[in-house]
């Protein structure tokens, strides 16, 4: 979560599609829509609308279902309104009715008095829990930006990073034209997502696709290489580390030592790359992704062939051995 | 040119990890350096070569190295075979 308080109308706001789709809109207390929502969590207010409000949790999104907007109904009949009065004195940051269902005429008043935004949707209160549960929890979930590129290649997401001028934009694109997607360039936002998945995503959906390469300007992906070419956010699975190459410092030859880097406290493979003329960046990085998903699917290259030459060594040194003695045959 | 003699010390032999070594060890020298095994030599600056030489516990191996640093390439690499590439 950002600097920036996530309000109601955020909330409001957000373009969710298909199965994550909240189906939400405001049917009164508009006043409150800039209530701040401050804790990714959700409260059934049944026993504070019973009159019990010891440890009432008004911080959270209260989430009115059948069982609590039969009760209101038969407050609403008796006309016990001491109950709203009580629960608007406190700042809720929104009322939910689930099952399109809304309240009585006395519970709008109290809550259009009080500015605290009564909000309904189409769907069933569990639906709608665990949903919008989903959705807090990725706005909530811990949040960094990196200066990188983040590609989609062989479907492993890479975040390419390097001081600037090294030539990541390039290299990224040189990995578009040849059929793999781009997620962002140059500012990487990253979210850690139930405290182990990296979604990495473009800083802004307005700057986002575009590329700055030097000599051309700022370019279009979407419009130059077509929607294939683009993608709106990828788990960061690889960091990709470009530098330019120095003849003092010791680069990995072998591939059987892992380096990661740390991430939001989530550790991810890295290789250092060193870039020098007459290295194709592209095709290392390509090569580097299927060698990534080999190593998930418990193949990996590098140990094997140690391994093997291990073996091989062993039966050289077993056959010496015979080979030696005198008594051998 | 400066010629070696070592023998190999390590049990498992020169697998992947201390052929790295040698040729992180032998790249930072300007002179050429060779790896003999018998009939074989090989370039020390190249990982694959040092590895298919196949150099099991208790080979002898001589080491060559020619140019302006030989001295101190032959020693250096001598030193990786006498310290078994750090391994045991």
């Amino acid at each position: 979560m950002d600097d920036k308080s996530f309000t109601v109308l955020d909330l409001l706001d957000l373009d969710l599609k298909e199965q994550n789709a909240l189906d939400i809109r405001c049917i009164g207390g508009r006043k409150g829509l800039s209530r701040e929502i401050s804790v990714p969590d959700l409260n059934r207010p049944g026993l504070a609308l019973s009159g019990f409000f010891e440890s009432f949790a008004w911080q959270r999104l209260q989430i009115f279902g059948r069982g609590e907007n039969a009760y209101l109904k038969k407050l609403e009949e008796e006309g016990k309104t001491e109950t709203y009065e009580k629960l608007f004195s406190y700042p809720i940051p929104a009322c939910i009715f689930t099952h399109n269902l809304a309240p009585g005429r006395d519970f709008f008043k109290y809550a259009e008095a009080a500015g605290c935004p009564l909000i309904q949707t189409d769907l069933p209160s569990s639906e709608f829990t665990s949903r919008i549960l989903r959705v807090l929890s990725d706005i909530f979930a811990p949040q960094t930006s990196l200066h990188g590129v983040l590609v989609e290649v062989y479907g492993i997401g890479i975040l390419i990073t390097g001081d600037s001028g090294v030539g990541k934009s390039e290299t990224a694109l040189e990995l578009i034209e040849r059929g793999h997607r781009l997620v962002a360039d140059d500012v990487v936002e990253i979210r850690c997502v139930n405290g182990s998945i990296l979604m990495g995503q473009g800083a802004n959906k307005v700057i986002g696709h575009h590329m700055e390469i030097r000599g051309l300007g700022i370019i279009n992906i979407t419009h130059l290489f077509g929607v294939g070419a683009i993608r709106d956010k990828k788990q960061i699975q690889l960091v990709c580390g470009l530098e330019e190459w120095d003849s003092e410092k010791v680069y990995d030859r072998i591939g059987t030592d892992e380096k990661t880097l740390e991430i939001l406290g989530v550790q991810v493979p890295m290789l250092e790359i060193p870039v020098k003329p007459g290295r194709n960046i592209p095709i290392i990085i390509e090569t580097a992704s299927m060698n990534e998903r080999l190593k998930k699917m418990g193949y990996h290259s590098a140990k094997e062939f140690n391994q093997n030459i291990l073996r091989w060594l062993e039966s050289e040194n077993a056959r010496a051995v015979y080979f030696n003695r005198d008594d051998y045959l | 040119m400066t010629e070696r003699l070592v023998t190999i010390k390590n049990r498992a032999g020169i697998h992947a990890r201390p052929a790295a070594l040698i040729v992180q060890t032998a790249s930072k020298f300007a002179a050429k350096i060779w790896l003999e095994k018998g009939s074989d030599k090989i370039n020390a600056k190249s990982i694959m070569g040092i590895i298919t030489l196949g150099a099991s516990f208790g080979t002898p191996i001589r080491i060559t190295a020619d140019g302006a640093d030989e001295e101190g390439a032959a020693a250096a690499i001598e030193a990786l075979f006498l310290s078994r590439f750090e391994e045991e």
